[in-house]
Formats: structure tokens, C-alpha cells, sequence
């Protein structure tokens, strides 16, 4: 803290750099060790999901290079393990490290695509109920009160269910991953629909946008250009928690065997593999995804948090 | 009061009945039910008779009619995996799904309470921190992962408990089923209960610190203090009081959360209960079931709900004095 006191050169104007750094945002990030540890936690783990090709010794997709032979081999470090596999092996002779990290890839798309989807339908529903209000906003919310009651996990459930009926099984087996982000994505969307049509209220009385009303701008370009950047705060928030919550609904949907299947799997589904060699002791397989899982939640939970705290300006 | 209720009341309805034509649509139109009733080389002719005695061809509004008065005396029709009522088959899991809840809802609330008043009263002690670090995670594992390690620690190293199943079960007059009257029934229901609990005893946890921090900073507590009465009259007789309001809202919503969440637990310990059934009828498509556990577990639901907003009209009187106009 000794900088702050030393007198800074005025006329000088700051370098962009140098304003990000300084920016309230930036400094409580600084402050909380706990808060930058969980982003360098997060970004190891995209990173090492995005160039899984690259790190992952082996390619668990590619059946020529997988051995059964070398199936239920425990970690490297225990008695019958083998350095080739750091984590072990499944019981399919996939390295279990590989696997993770080609599993986690999934889970991080299926995650953020979802949450798009969320934000977008619950941000477009938001705007319409809080800007337009009247017949539109009480229809909007009461879809969204009605969905609230229920929990997401059945929503996400029953759509995926719906979709097996339209689609037949070989047609749902392959457009898993669409079908996974659009039942995540539809069951949550009530939430984004909520914050943005409290912040539309607010900000649809205020003089710039009775200024743009005015002078004529068409309704949707006041929304989108003029209210949605001033209610994006809160739907960070609600977005960072929300790829949390979402990547666990991926790998719950996937754990209850309506996920993605064991040729495809994604953290979730090496869980459920798992599971069934729990028994014969074979505890790796489903612990490391497990504990992989546990951690990237934890540490997007861990930001989302953050970002709650350092955006309220009832907390500053 | 009776306003308040008949209103509320008529909000149940209105969910039942968008839950009804969810369900209702599911059922026409995914699959087509003459097609699972008749083999493959039955003749048009006959397929059309068939529809007709079935009512497929009466209108939309008509069908959505009887399916509701069906639905109403639990009528759902035969399920296309099992081929017997869907109605006999969900009542048959029903009691394992209502009591794995129940017992998960006693252990949670009755750890919680304590714990959150603790954690609310000595906030800077380090057992306050470790217990809400403990909770986080409780929150961002899984419960499925929960289970899993539950069962690997307690059934596989250890050996002390089952890991899967009811245990022996004892039929009550009525046809109840009931495990909580014998040893291994009652060995059975501690992991998958505590599993499904656990969740829910975070949140109500923290939930009760968080209200006792913002009851014990109001007036009438300093002045309770300053009349000098003892601390655990403060403490619970006041404080603790008050704080149950929102609580009690949030533990009614629970409830219903941890009925479905029970599908997950169920998955896990292979527990006989309606949430695995429903889990099989979406991998089978099995529309009949699926439809009928979505009104069930909707039924459910709302009355919860009800009840709930009913609870919370008669704890709190401010709702009372404020009439209709209030609410915040």
C-alpha cells in the first residue's frame, strides 16, 4: 500500500494496462487471494479441457491405440500401476487422465453452451416483460413462476425425455450434445428472465431512455442498445453461477445414464463407469472425475461469489 | 383470509392445469398409442375402429377433457414397459420415495437447526468457519459424488452398511410398505437418506445464520438484553422465533425439492422408489409413465406450496394487517 501515498505524475494520461489494473473491480480482485485462486484453478482447467489433444498422453477416442490388456490398471503410484497411466485405467483400457481431460472438454461446452442459451432466452424474455410490461410481462412471468416451482433437474429431465419421443434412438445418440444444452439451457432460464425485468423497471423511468423513446428509436433498439447494457451486471453474476450449476446438471443428467453415453463420456458418465467397478475396489475411475468435478464447481462457485460481492454497491 | 386462500387456489389449479396440457401433449403426440397397442400386421380398418373406441379422433378439447377427468381419479393408462396400470405401479414406489424423504428431511432439519443457531451465535469462532467451509463444499460436490463415496467408505472399506435396496420391509394395513420397523430396513435408509439430506442441511444451515446475524443486530434484541434477561432466553426465546418465518417457507419448498431430487439418490442406491421409475420410463420413453409421475410429483408440489403459503399467512401478521396490497 506504500504507491498509493507516493505522488503519481498528472499530466501523464494512464495506459489502458494500467487503468484495468487500477479499476475497483481489478483491486478487490487483487485483495482476495481465495478469489484469485479459484481463477487460476478455473483457467488451468479450461485451458487443459481446450488443449486436451495436446496434454492428454493417450487418445482415449481412438480405438486402435487402446489395449484391453491394459484395462483396470490402478494409478501410477500404487504397487500394479504403470507409469504409461498416471491415473490408472478404466475398464475399457482408456487412460484415466486422458479421459478426464477429453471428459471435462464436454462438460465445459455443454456448460457454457447452455448457459448462452439460458442468458439469451431468459435476457430476450426479461427485456420484453420489463420494458413492454402489461399483458406481455404477466404471461412471461407467470410461464417463469410456474417453472419455478419445479426444480431444474425434472425440467432438464422432461425435456430430454420429450426429445427422445420426437427424435428416434439413434438420432438422440447423435445430437446428444444439442439435446443436452437445450434441456439445461430451457430449465434455466428463469432466472436471467427475473433480474433483467427488475433492472428493465428500473432503468426503462430513466431520462436516457425516455430521450431515445423520443426521438424515435424503434422499441427493440432501445432494449438492446440502450437498457441491456445497463442491466448486464447482475446477469454475470447470475451467468458465472450459472456455468456452476449447469456443468453439475450435465454431469447428473449424464451419472443418471440420459447424458452423454460411455463411448462419449464426459465427467459424468466416467462417474457412472465407475460406479459399477466401485465394488471390486476399483476406486479410481470414478474418484478422479470426481474429485476433477468437484473442484471446477467449486471454483467457478468460488468466482461467481466473488463477482457477486465485488459488483453490489450496497457491499463497497 | 378465505380470500387470500380461495385466490391461492386458484393458482394451484391454473399449474395443475398447464402441467395437465404438458402432459397431455406428451401423450398425444410423441408416439402414437394405437401403434403400441397393435402388432404390426393389423389392418387400417381395424386401426381406425381402434382409434375410435379410443376417442383419438374426437377434438383436441374434448380428449384434453377426459384426459383431465382421468387424470383427476388417477387414470393414466397402461404403461408400454410394464404393461400394467402406471397408477399401480407409481403407488407401489410411492411409499419408498415419501419415506427416503421424510427421514431425509428430519435428519436434515434437526442437524441444521442447531448448527446454523451455533454458527449464527459464535460467528468468529473457528468451529463456525470450519463448519461454513464445510458447507460450501457440501454445496459444490455433488450428490451423486456424495453417494459414491459414501458407499465406497461405508459399504465397501468399512462394511458396515448396505449399500443398495431397501432391506427387509413390513406391509402396513392400507398397503403401506415400510422399512423403518426393521434392522436392516433401518440400516438401509441411513446413507441414501443422508445423501438426499445433506444438500438441503446446508442450505437450511446457512439460511438460519443468516438470519440470526440480521436478528441479533435489531433493537428489541439489545433491549431484551438490556432488560437482562438470560442469554438462552434471548437467544432462542426471541431471536431463534424469528427467525423460523422464512425458514419454514424455504423448508416446505425443500420438501418438494428433495422428492425430486430423490431420483438421483434413488439412481444411486438403487432404491425402489418412483424417481427410478421415472428415470427408466425417459430412457424407454415410456409417455404414460412419464406423464403420470409429472402430475403426481406436480400434485405434490403444489400443495406444498399451498400449504406453505398458507403456514406463512398464519406465522407472519404483518401479511394480515397489510391485506392484499402488501407483499415486498
Amino acid at each position: 500500500m506504500t504507491d498509493t501515498t507516493s505522488p503519481k505524475p498528472v499530466s501523464a494520461k494512464p495506459s489502458l494496462l494500467y487503468r484495468i489494473w487500477d479499476h475497483e473491480l481489478c483491486y478487490s480482485f487483487r485483495n482476495s487471494p481465495l478469489t484469485v485462486a479459484a481463477a487460476v484453478v478455473t483457467l488451468l482447467l479450461i485451458l487443459s479441457a481446450v488443449f486436451a489433444g495436446v496434454i492428454a498422453p493417450h487418445n482415449p477416442f481412438d480405438l486402435a491405440s487402446i489395449d484391453l490388456m491394459d484395462s483396470e490398471l490402478p494409478p501410477a503410484w500404487t504397487e500394479d500401476g504403470e507409469a504409461r497411466f498416471l491415473l490408472g485405467t478404466d475398464n475399457l483400457g482408456r487412460d484415466i487422465y486422458s479421459t478426464i481431460l477429453y471428459g471435462m472438454r464436454i462438460s465445459l461446452l455443454v456448460g457454457f453452451a447452455s448457459v448462452v442459451l439460458s442468458a439469451v432466452i431468459g435476457i430476450a424474455a426479461g427485456l420484453a416483460a420489463g420494458y413492454i410490461g402489461g399483458k406481455v410481462d404477466a404471461v412471461i412471468m407467470r410461464i417463469a413462476d410456474i417453472q419455478l416451482s419445479f426444480p431444474t433437474i425434472l425440467i432438464a429431465l422432461l425435456i430430454d425425455g420429450i426429445m427422445r419421443g420426437i427424435l428416434d434412438r439413434e438420432q438422440h445418440d447423435a445430437m446428444i450434445i444439442p439435446v443436452l444444452v437445450l434441456s439445461i439451457g430451457i430449465s434455466n432460464w428463469v432466472q436471467y428472465a427475473r433480474t433483467v425485468r427488475g433492472s428493465t423497471l428500473v432503468e426503462r423511468n430513466k431520462e436516457y431512455v425516455q430521450a431515445a423513446r423520443i426521438i424515435g428509436l424503434h422499441p427493440i433498439l432501445i432494449m438492446i442498445r440502450h437498457v441491456l447494457p445497463n442491466v448486464m451486471g447482475p446477469v454475470l453474476v447470475i451467468a458465472t453461477l450459472g456455468l456452476a450449476f449447469a456443468i453439475l446438471t450435465e454431469a447428473t443428467l449424464s451419472f443418471l445414464g440420459v447424458g452423454m453415453p460411455p463411448t462419449e463420456p464426459s465427467l459424468g458418465t466416467l462417474i457412472q463407469i465407475g460406479n459399477d467397478f466401485l465394488f471390486s475396489g476399483l476406486w479410481w475411475i470414478s474418484i478422479f472425475p470426481g474429485m476433477t468435478l468437484a473442484v471446477l464447481v467449486l471454483a467457478v462457485n468460488l468466482l461467481g461469489d466473488w463477482l457477486r460481492d465485488a459488483l453490489n454497491p450496497k457491499l463497497r | 383470509m378465505v380470500a387470500f386462500i380461495l385466490r391461492r387456489l386458484a393458482q394451484s389449479i391454473l399449474v395443475m392445469l398447464v402441467v395437465g396440457l404438458v402432459a397431455f401433449f406428451m401423450f398425444q403426440f410423441l408416439g402414437d398409442p394405437v401403434n403400441q397397442m397393435v402388432g404390426v400386421d393389423t389392418p387400417i380398418a381395424e386401426r381406425e375402429a381402434l382409434r375410435e373406441r379410443l376417442g383419438l379422433n374426437d377434438p383436441l378439447i374434448i380428449r384434453f377433457g377426459k384426459f383431465v377427468v382421468n387424470a383427476a381419479q388417477l387414470e393414466f393408462g397402461l404403461s408400454y414397459q410394464h404393461k400394467s396400470p402406471v397408477t399401480d405401479l407409481l403407488l407401489e414406489r410411492l411409499p419408498a420415495t415419501i419415506e427416503l424423504s421424510m427421514v431425509s428431511a428430519v435428519i436434515a432439519f434437526a442437524l441444521a437447526l442447531p448448527a446454523g443457531v451455533y454458527t449464527g451465535l459464535y460467528r468468529n469462532r473457528w468451529s463456525s468457519k470450519a463448519m461454513l467451509t464445510l458447507s460450501l463444499v457440501g454445496i459444490s460436490v455433488p450428490t451423486f459424488l456424495i453417494g459414491i463415496l459414501f458407499i465406497y467408505l461405508f459399504a465397501v472399506v468399512l462394511g458396515w452398511l448396505p449399500s443398495f435396496g431397501r432391506g427387509d420391509v413390513v406391509t402396513l394395513p392400507g398397503g403401506w410398505t415400510t422399512g423403518l420397523l426393521t434392522t436392516s430396513g433401518l440400516k438401509a435408509i441411513i446413507l441414501p437418506a443422508l445423501t438426499l439430506g445433506l444438500f438441503t442441511l446446508t442450505l437450511i444451515m446457512r439460511l438460519i445464520r443468516a438470519e440470526m446475524l440480521e436478528v441479533l443486530r435489531t433493537d428489541y434484541i439489545k433491549f431484551a438484553r438490556a432488560r437482562g434477561l438470560t442469554n438462552r432466553a434471548v437467544n432462542f426465546g426471541h431471536a431463534l422465533k424469528n427467525t423460523l418465518v422464512p425458514v419454514i417457507t424455504v423448508t416446505g419448498l425443500l420438501l418438494g425439492n428433495l422428492i425430486a431430487f430423490a431420483i438421483i439418490t434413488e439412481s444411486v442406491f438403487q432404491w425402489p422408489g418412483m424417481g427410478r421409475l421415472f428415470l427408466q420410463s425417459i430412457q424407454e420413453v415410456d409417455l404414460p409413465v412419464m406423464s403420470a409421475y409429472l402430475v403426481m410429483i406436480s400434485f405434490l408440489f403444489v400443495v406444498l406450496n399451498l400449504v406453505v403459503d398458507i403456514l406463512y399467512y398464519v406465522v407472519d401478521p404483518r401479511l394480515r394487517v397489510e391485506g392484499h396490497g402488501g407483499g415486498h
